[in-house]
């Protein structure tokens, strides 16, 4: 019987981890670089943690895999951990004490069940989180330092979509909604359901001729915004303050030079966002986004603290990314074989050829490995140590390891120089 | 191409029977004192019928043991609630045994709203036999903090002291009044469904079936009668809450085929009890023993409540301890005194025909195939956990209601099962390759009750009364 692999996992091959490790390396390396310190918080969390009103959606928290744990005789419920952000605010509260700034960074998996098992279930995201404030300049941090992650992994046409949570919720009060519909129609925007609007504008035409173009509109300067303004001054004007600071955040983007393009409606699947939301795209894929959640921790009962964040999704970005243009030139690897009574030799010429630099298996036996260029065969009888070059097919012998070290750096200076 | 479908037994049987009667299929040995499950219709010569506990029909339809299946919607929602990707089709609702399923809570609670029981500080507690439905219910109205217990029976005696909420079926404000409940929110209107299996439907010839089904479902005669006498009968119970006396003993009995016994064991014992068992579903009887309140629950029920701190006291099986054990091994319940009546055996029971005599050759059995050796109990942590300790290999434990000799040997390999004598086992062509321990009925308690106060002296008093009773048999 062949055992299979669970529905809606994956593995992870060798190469798809070189490119998972370089995505996770050029976000740790910009993330210490900005002064953000990782953190690592555990997969299993309890369930209440997440239900507490003002996180996850409800059609999020019907997917998550929540079970009894084996002393869950109270009906307390655990979860594997379905979300980066939550356990983060949970862990600044727990440990944070009265530090007024935090920035935090993590590399995680967040487990979400996606019913037909094609895509897959556990999903691997990279994350930052700025806790303690609030300021406009903090959002465009936050957006700055998730572009140039995306600039360092060399990836093309990244598009930055902006909205604003206060902005949505500003305009469904309008709508003169109970709130009960009003969260329920702001949680179908941030699942991405644009049918929830539809329906809105079929049942309110009065507000049709104000609200809809709103809500669809795009734009792409921060002039766009100040028009909108303008617009909305006299019948709406509610918005002002949530307009007033997707305004100052575009202004800073707009000195640093990134390009964006507003979306108000545009959704992002996280309910405790109350700001400025920012989606990543390469062409249709979202492979990234985040945003402000100054609701969040207060109501986790960590006190008045605002925070925002974001997280990318290296699933995705591990299908665009190329490993080729980043990596520089692999190590050389070196295959080792040896006769029994010279096995202690074999392992001491293998530790000095790693201390050298150099990938170095020591032979198992007739199956040998694929694509090595080069092997050494240690010999109890002069010539001790015989090199051989798959590539051109030659034989050098030598000595002691130190020729033989000698020689494979001339050959790779000669080959840098033919370079 | 033959057609398998599943029928209900319990609750719907009598209604069930009425209408294929009426669609002429005559089917013999379905009805209350069949002995067996396994069914022919003359009508349709290629279809087979077996009985099964309602709750298990959605999901051995949806599993695709059965093209076909009648059951109660209600128990198709618990099903798809948690499991919206089932393999199901609702194809007919059959007009008949109505009822609805309510979010209840206790009169003392106050709370008539949903938006009430939000601002509720603290853990809200749900009981009910449908945690899937519970739970999102929970969802959906984003309550903060909640935990939902799954119970076999009873859950309306739980609210105010043991639950804040009960997802309950109830069909009339008299019934929710007698049990002093208030309804906070419908969840639910149900009757008799038809449902197949989605592959079935695509791809089987099931028309002549279903047409016979749907074409008499509205010539049976309607309910009415049935509710009525119901109501004349609910208006009866008059449920009290025990006094709230902080030194109060909780005692928690059984409901069931083990109250005769422990009514037996009370009178030896010279405690007197008054309404138990109830004829009117009374789950608050007054005991005779002062300082001791009294709650009639499922014995399943019992160590869950008593790991809770919601009853002192509780009179159950060993076999329903072990259950509880094994699913939480750290659970602060612990058997307190063998009562010695309803002995049992809990057996490992496969077919005849399977050439099996022992587990030895059940895992040899077990690792011959390429399909997953299916293990039907309603003991699933004790299915579990033997199948664990055997090596059955690739396993699959398939939770049952009852009526488990039904599932051998088409829908399962193995059973985890109780017996008194193996009569039945036997009388369904099965046989018994292990034992796995033998069970009787006992008392249980929290593992850390202080003797010293008088609380604690008051259980070890009843400990003590109940086991000379028990020694003098």
């Amino acid at each position: 019987m062949r055992v299979q692999r669970c529905k809606g996992t994956r593995d992870l091959s060798p190469e798809e981890m070189v490119r998972f490790r370089l995505i996770e390396g050029v976000f740790r390396e910009c993330c210490l670089n900005w002064g953000y310190r990782e953190v690592k918080t555990p997969t299993i969390e309890y369930l209440h943690l997440f239900t507490s009103a003002g996180t996850l959606t409800p059609s999020m928290l019907g997917k998550v895999y929540s079970f009894l744990d084996w002393d869950g005789w109270s009906g307390e419920r655990v979860v594997l951990r379905p979300d980066g952000t939550i356990p983060i605010a949970r862990l600044y509260i727990d440990t944070a004490g009265k530090k007024d700034l935090s920035r935090l960074f993590y590399v995680t998996n967040t487990f979400i069940f996606e019913e037909t098992g094609r895509k897959t279930r556990e999903r691997w995201q990279c994350g930052t989180e700025l806790i303690g404030v609030g300021s406009p300049r903090a959002d465009a941090e936050l957006i700055s330092l998730a572009l140039e992650v995306l600039k360092k992994l060399k990836l093309d046409g990244v598009k930055l979509r902006l909205s604003h949570a206060g902005l949505i919720k500003a305009l469904l009060v309008k709508l003169g909604l109970s709130p009960e519909e009003q969260s329920q129609i702001f949680d179908q925007i941030l699942d991405g359901n644009g049918e929830a609007l539809a329906r809105i504008k079929s049942e309110k035409p009065e507000l049709e001729n104000i609200i809809f173009p709103l809500l669809s509109l795009k734009g792409k300067s921060s002039g766009f915004l100040k028009n909108l303004k303008a617009l909305s001054a006299r019948s709406l004007p509610e918005m002002g303050p949530c307009l007033d600071n997707l305004i100052d955040i575009v202004d800073i983007l707009e000195a640093l030079g990134d390009k964006y393009q507003i979306d108000i409606a545009s959704g992002a699947g996280f309910e405790y966002y109350t700001g400025v939301i920012f989606q990543l795209f390469i062409g249709k894929e979202k492979i990234g986004g985040g945003g402000r959640y100054d609701a969040l921790i207060p109501a986790m009962g960590g006190g008045n603290v605002p925070a925002s964040g974001f997280a990318l999704y290296i699933d995705r970005l591990m299908n665009s990314v190329k490993p080729e243009i980043l990596a520089g030139s692999p190590a050389q690897r070196i295959l080792v074989t040896a006769e029994a009574e010279v096995l202690k030799e074999a392992f001491d010429t293998a530790g000095r050829l790693r201390a050298a630099g150099y990938v170095v298996e020591i032979s198992l036996g007739d199956r040998a490995p694929a694509g090595l260029r080069w092997t050494l065969d240690i010999r109890n009888r002069a010539p001790c140590f015989v090199l051989r070059d798959k590539v051109k097919s030659a034989k050098v012998e030598a000595r002691s390891v130190g020729e033989v070290i000698a020689f494979l750096e001339d050959e790779s200076a000669r080959k840098d120089s033919l370079a | 191409m033959p057609v398998k479908i599943a029928l209900p037994k319990g609750r719907l049987l009598d209604r069930t029977a009425a209408l294929l009667r009426l669609a002429e299929w005559g089917l013999d040995g379905y009805h209350e004192e069949a002995r067996f499950y396994h069914i022919r219709s003359r009508k349709f010569p290629t279809l087979t019928a077996r009985v099964f506990h309602e709750k298990d029909i959605p999901i051995q339809v949806a599993v695709g043991n059965y093209d076909l299946g009648i059951c109660g919607l209600d128990w198709v929602e618990e099903l798809l609630a948690k499991y919206s990707s089932s393999a199901l089709v609702k194809i007919k609702g059959l007009g008949y045994a109505p009822g609805s399923l309510y979010v209840v809570t206790g009169r003392l609670e106050e709370i008539t709203t949903v938006a009430e029981i939000k601002d509720k500080k603290g853990v809200i507690r749900i009981a009910s036999e449908y945690p899937n439905l519970a739970e999102s219910f929970a969802l959906k109205n984003r309550l903060g903090r909640f935990s939902v217990f799954p119970v076999w029976g009873g859950a309306e005696v739980y609210p105010p002291e043991n639950a804040e909420l009960a997802l309950i079926r109830g069909q009339t404000e008299a019934e929710f009044a007698s049990h002093n409940l208030v309804p906070v929110s419908k969840v639910l209107d149900f009757g008799a469904f038809l449902i197949a299996n989605r592959h079935s439907w695509e791809s089987k010839s099931l028309a002549k079936v279903v047409a016979s089904i749907c074409d008499s479902c509205h010539k049976l005669p309607p309910d009415e009668e049935i509710s009525s006498t119901k109501e004349e009968t609910v208006s009866k119970v008059s449920t009290q809450y025990p006094e709230a006396t902080d030194g109060a003993v909780r005692l928690a009995l059984p409901d069931g085929h083990q109250q005769t016994p422990v009514l037996q064991l009370l009178d030896r014992a010279g405690i007197k009890i008054d309404d138990y068992p109830s004829e009117t579903g009374n789950r608050r009887p007054v005991i005779g023993l002062d300082g001791v309140v009294v709650k009639v629950i499922r014995p399943q029920d019992m160590p869950w409540q008593v790991a809770n701190g919601n009853c002192d006291l509780a009179v159950t099986g060993e076999d329903w301890l072990r259950e509880h054990l094994y699913q939480f091994p750290s659970s602060p319940v612990k058997e307190l005194l063998k009562l010695e009546f309803g002995k049992v055996r809990i057996v490992a029971v496969v077919s005849q025909a399977l050439p099996v005599a022992d587990v030895y050759g059940l895992r040899q059995f077990g690792a011959a195939r390429s399909e997953p050796v299916r293990v039907a109990s309603e003991y699933v942590n004790i299915a579990d956990k033997f199948a664990r300790e055997n090596h059955l290999g690739h396993y699959r434990v398939v939770p049952t209601w009852g009526a488990t000799e039904a599932f051998l040997p088409e829908d399962a390999d193995l059973l985890i099962e109780n017996t008194q004598t193996g009569k039945t086992i036997a009388e369904h062509n099965l046989k018994i390759i292990d034992t796995l321990f033998e069970s009787t009925g006992c008392l249980i308690g929290g593992k850390s009750i202080d003797f010293s106060t008088g609380k604690g002296k008051k259980i070890e008093a009843i400990i003590e009364t109940l086991r000379s009773a028990v020694e003098g048999t």
